[in-house]
């Protein structure tokens, strides 16, 4: 959880290339990060255009057709109640990737005002916040979650929100450790003399140079939010019922483990393959975006 | 990485190795059980869990015990008599029955466990045995109970943990901490417990009924998960579990290193609906009999029991299950009609979907119950928004009245008074639907001072009228209690209450 | 440097006041009320009103808290209200348990991020790097609870090898403590693998580009040597010190992961107190582990300081 990468302040680019695209080139030279950038699209288009493939209605029971093992007819089976498995992931998509995505958005949204204003204000405000963010660090993740999901109720939203909010203090440590390294540059040292406001230099100079890390720290966390988005529904506190998520459909199919397997193959199978990729597009993002390296 | 392969792959190796050994044992002489949770305190007086009971069945004897047939038998009792005005009730004691600590089941132990379970701080068998006034020693060998007013469930309550009598001076020594260490009269003493992992019980050498316990240790493993729990039978690992899964009987009946006994549970898995416990109940429920009506008849609980059961729990529509000797065979378990439940959905007046706030405690297979239900209310017009609950956070919700249908079971009371009265009667603790009626209260209390079977049955048949057709529960059906074990653990037998009785256990060849 | 020490040291006490009561707000936020929960299935008035009572739980918020930290501060953490047995008892049960794992699950975490990081670093950009890179990230992109139900399957109910849950003391028997242990120590071992990979990786990449081992490997040392020797060895020091860091992670990282396997350690005992309102259970056990991250976080940034003499200034 604790991110301490080290990137200093960005250096010389090629003239004519902007560092967006520098950084594109480089991650094409990545091939594991473009192949899960290809899966995420992929999955994306799958969230979106949800109801165009799945070939059942997702949350059509069929009594006389529970917990079938895989066929022409429904290719990843069907659960307890005789839905079609395959319709469900693919629905399943949509709260998986939101879950993921919107969770981080508040996180950041919520971390790096805080950063910035821990790293900025210096003195007690400083010290309340990183205490707070250092309580937050050190209690287990998943505990808070369960907590703040169960306090707020049982829904996808809430999971969301309880998620994004146990998230924040990586974003405000992350920022707070920005601000203060590159306070002391010379070009915001000369800004702030030729009177620009703080709140000006934050955005012009200070941002920027968290913009990377945020992009490699965000899409990493959305990998993390999506695996407890996943355990909170294993826990019956994300979506609710008959709404499909790949965690609580792994919640029902752990009691038919011995005698329909299928049911917990294919859930987990979506949830590895959209994890790693956001892991791998991380990682292939903070190569790319490596100042340093060539 | 070559190095680790091999270390995981020695590991394994080892690991199967050991997984296998118990079995090769052909004089075992430890009985391993597989428990669903972990038990709560062990002291009669504080214990609540159904698990817990199971594990007190070996360490402490009652003064009455059931029979396969609901009848009350003596256990550290010999017997019982019931004065004509059924306000005091004489009990003979089995001679010459001990603690754990060889202190002497008494009259006098009788008293002071009764009075603990009546005054002790935190004792939950006070509402149980409320009706007793006073507890007096008539001679070493009987007390009388002297009650407040005729209360014909009493003894069967002592059939339960209200009936098991510690060691006075155990008790004594230990006070609040008595349930780390109970001293009880049960057929194995209590030697060491570690919370979530393992409760292990020793046979007792100086029981009344020694001749009939053979094995010498019982081990009571807590695990949760039931997949888990039938896979650790079948590799040898347990001896017996408790509660399998109904979707694993199948499976379990093709093997044949396992035997099974299925029982059917003595309570009932039923819709509490709020009708007046707060508005939220009057605008939905509350407002006509018939949405009630029309609810029960649009569940099909055939279907329904097929589809979560596999068809091995047994449909219900009322507090006792149908093969109990208090069930109204006048009132059949309901065939489900959606036209008949359209109609009155119409007559009642209501248009449109009815969405219910439906609220579901967290648990797998009820889960499952309440999308089935989901699907069937909606042909009749019902739409049931579920709302996956955690237990704690369910019961709070329910007393406040934050709901208008909620997914409650009960684990079931040998007398059907447990089963009813708390859940029907007006501003009691379980009624959580906020019915009230005076009949059904004079009903409800009138079976309370009969002592004949006969007589009560016909007083429950005249409250089913009125409870079927406009009180605060739906009754769904009976689980399955299915106890699976070893085919080398003989002697078992299953009771009603799906509790483990460990006296006439024994392995095979032993 | 001792005054930095010092500052840090200094810092741990709001940082744990912080936890307790952030812990203990959660806590009181939770719907349901923890005296119904208690109160059995007959719900007696009375004996609702008795837990209420005795834990306090009638009495104003602030006055719960302090008598609360006042009780540890003490040394005393309370009582269990579902088990009734003090909280140190539980916990002095449990830590075995959960420690024996957490160096298990450490074994095979350094066991496959140190290697997959290093063959990473040094075969960057080629089919080497992507293939341990999939390898080492697999563990941190699958659900614990999802792969050791998938174990679970595979090894206790389909090939039978392993036991599927439990747990056996190593000092009651070795073999069986092993058994009963790998898979859980692998699932768990196995989420922080890729984290130790991604940290050694980066840290190789520096070490290799930096100027001694451009001297040695321009010395025409084979680049074997080069890399186990001397570029390994530099590398390593920052990745060590994580590695304390992350254990303070298994620690409290353990939560689903023993609830599948019913493994009774601090992860099963917080999550079944959570889910009980048992308040104490959850407060003792949280303020405890959170406690132990934050010291070894505290030492892991002291060794850092210690193996980085241009820190020490």
């Amino acid at each position: 959880m604790a991110a301490t990468s080290t990137l200093a302040a960005p250096a010389a680019d090629v003239p004519h290339e902007s560092p967006g695209a520098r950084a594109w080139r480089r991650l094409k030279k990545r091939r594991t990060a473009m192949v899960a950038l290809g899966i995420l699209v992929v999955l994306t288009l799958l969230a979106v255009f949800a109801p165009l493939i799945a070939t059942h209605d997702p949350t059509q029971q069929s009594w006389r057709a529970v917990r079938q093992a895989p066929s022409w007819m429904h290719w990843f089976g069907t659960d307890e109640v005789g839905r079609d498995i395959f319709s469900r992931i693919v629905y399943g998509t949509r709260a998986s990737l939101s879950a993921g995505v919107i969770s981080v958005a508040i996180a950041i949204a919520a971390g790096v005002p805080l950063g910035l204003l821990a790293g900025y204000a210096g003195g007690w405000v400083d010290a309340l916040i990183s205490r707070i963010t250092d309580a937050m660090l050190a209690s287990p993740f998943l505990i808070l979650a369960i907590a703040l999901a169960a306090f707020l109720g049982p829904s996808l939203q809430n999971a969301m929100i309880a998620i994004g909010i146990t998230a924040t203090p990586v974003f405000v440590r992350l920022t707070r450790g920005q601000v203060l390294s590159i306070k002391m540059e010379d070009y915001v040292e000369a800004a702030r003399a030729v009177g620009n406001t703080k709140l000006r230099i934050a955005f012009t100079h200070i941002l920027p140079n968290v913009m990377p890390q945020l992009l490699v720290q965000g899409t990493l966390t959305i990998a993390t939010a999506i695996i407890a988005e996943a355990s909170l529904s294993f826990l019956g506190l994300g979506q609710q019922p008959p709404a499909p998520s790949w965690g609580s459909m792994l919640n029902v199919a752990q009691r038919f483990l011995s005698n329909a397997p299928w049911m917990a193959v294919f859930p987990g199978i979506a949830i590895f393959l959209t994890v790693l990729s956001f892991n791998l597009l991380g990682d292939g993002l903070r190569d790319a975006l490596d100042p340093k390296a060539k | 990485m070559t190095k680790l392969k091999l270390l995981t792959a020695a590991l394994l190796a080892a690991g199967a190795l050991t997984a296998a050994a118990p079995a090769s044992h052909a004089q075992q002489s430890v009985l391993r059980i597989g428990l669903a949770e972990d038990p709560d305190v062990l002291d009669p007086s504080r214990g609540r869990t159904y698990v817990g009971r199971i594990v007190f069945a070996s360490i402490c004897d009652k003064l009455f015990d059931i029979d396969d047939k609901l009848n009350i038998v003596p256990q550290l009792a010999l017997s019982h008599e019931t004065s004509a005005d059924g306000l005091t009730v004489t009990i003979k004691l089995r001679p010459g029955v001990k603690f754990h600590d060889g202190e002497p089941m008494d009259a006098e132990a009788v008293k002071f466990s009764l009075d603990r379970h009546l005054t002790m701080q935190g004792s939950f068998r006070r509402p149980e045995i409320s009706a007793i006034d006073k507890v007096e020693v008539v001679d070493p060998l009987t007390v009388k109970l002297t009650l407040k007013q005729p209360f014909s469930p009493l003894l069967a309550q002592l059939t339960d943990r209200a009936g098991m009598m510690v060691s006075p001076k155990a008790a004594r020594e230990a006070g609040e901490r008595f349930g780390s260490a109970p001293v009880c009269a049960g057929p194995y003493r209590f030697v060491e417990r570690v919370q979530q992992d393992r409760i292990i019980v020793e046979r007792f050498a100086d029981y009344w009924d020694k001749d009939k316990v053979t094995i010498q240790r019982i081990e009571y493993r807590p695990i949760t998960d039931a997949t888990v729990r039938l896979a650790n039978l079948r590799s040898g690992q347990l001896d017996l579990i408790e509660r399998a899964l109904a979707t694993d009987i199948p499976q379990i009946r093709t093997n044949a290193q396992l035997r099974m006994a299925v029982g059917v549970d003595l309570g009932y898995q039923g819709i509490t609906l709020n009708i007046a416990k707060s508005d939220a109940g009057r605008q939905a429920f509350g407002r006509d009999p018939r949405i009630i009506q029309a609810f029960s008849l649009a569940i099909d609980r055939q279907a329904l029991n097929q589809v979560v059961f596999n068809g091995s729990a047994m449909p219900g529509n009322q507090w006792v299950n149908p093969e109990n000797p208090y069930f109204q065979s006048r009132h059949p378990v309901p065939q489900r009609d959606v036209a008949k439940a359209r109609q009155l959905m119409q007559a009642a007046g209501v248009r449109g979907p009815l969405a219910i706030d439906f609220m579901v405690p967290n648990n797998p297979e009820v889960r499952q119950v309440a999308e089935v239900l989901q699907a069937m209310t909606a042909e009749a017009g019902f739409d049931l928004k579920i709302r996956v609950t955690e237990f704690a956070t369910s019961l709070q919700e329910a007393e406040q009245g934050r709901y208008q249908a909620y997914m409650l079971n009960w684990s079931g009371r040998t007398d059907p008074d447990g089963n009813s009265y708390s859940f029907h009667a007006c501003n009691q603790p379980l009624n959580y639907s906020g019915y009230c009626s005076q009949a059904a209260d004079a009903l409800l209390n009138e079976a309370r001072t009969k002592t004949s079977q006969a007589e009560r049955k016909a007083i429950y048949e005249k409250l089913s009228d009125i409870l079927l057709a406009e009180g605060g529960i739906v009754y769904l059906y009976h689980r399955p209690v299915v106890i699976v074990h070893s085919v080398r653990l003989e002697g078992f037998k299953a009771l009603p209450d799906g509790l483990v009785r460990v006296v006439g256990l024994r392995f095979r060849g032993n | 440097m001792f005054t930095l020490i010092a500052r840090r040291l200094i810092q741990l006490i709001p940082t744990i006041f912080f936890v307790s009561v952030m812990i203990f707000l959660l806590q009181q936020l939770l719907p349901g009320d923890p005296a119904l929960v208690m109160a059995g299935e007959e719900k007696d008035p009375a004996v609702i009103e008795q837990i209420r009572q005795r834990y306090r739980l009638d009495q104003p918020l602030p006055v719960q808290y302090l008598a609360w930290i006042g009780g540890v501060l003490r040394g005393d953490l309370g009582e269990s209200m579902r088990l009734a047995e003090p909280v140190s008892t539980l916990v002095a049960q449990k830590l075995p348990v959960t420690v024996q794992l957490a160096i298990m699950a450490m074994i095979f975490t350094l066991g496959i991020g140190i290697p997959a990081g290093i063959i990473s670093a040094v075969k960057k950009d080629t089919a080497w790097d992507y293939v341990v890179n999939v390898v080492a990230l697999w563990g941190i992109s699958t659900p614990n609870f999802w792969l050791g139900i998938m174990l679970i399957f595979l090894f206790s109910v389909q090939l039978g090898w392993l036991p599927a849950s439990g747990y056996v003391s190593p000092f009651e028997d070795f073999w069986a403590s092993m058994a009963a242990t790998i898979m859980p120590a692998f699932v768990l071992g196995n989420s922080f693998a890729g984290v130790i990979m991604r940290h050694t990786r980066a840290a190789m990449l520096q070490v290799m580009e930096s100027d001694y081992v451009r001297t040695a490997r321009a010395k025409g040392l084979d680049s074997r040597t080069v890399i186990l020797k001397h570029a390994l060895r530099n590398a390593l020091t920052p990745v060590i010190t994580l590695g304390a860091l992350e254990f303070g992670t298994l620690l409290s990282g353990a939560v689903l992961t023993e609830q599948i396997f019913s493994i009774p350690g601090f992860g099963k005992l917080i999550v079944d107190a959570v889910f009980n309102r048992d308040y104490a259970v959850v407060q003792g056990v949280v303020l405890i582990t959170a406690t132990t991250y934050i010291v070894l976080n505290l030492l892991a940034d002291i060794g850092y300081i210690l193996a980085n003499p241009r820190l020490r200034s």
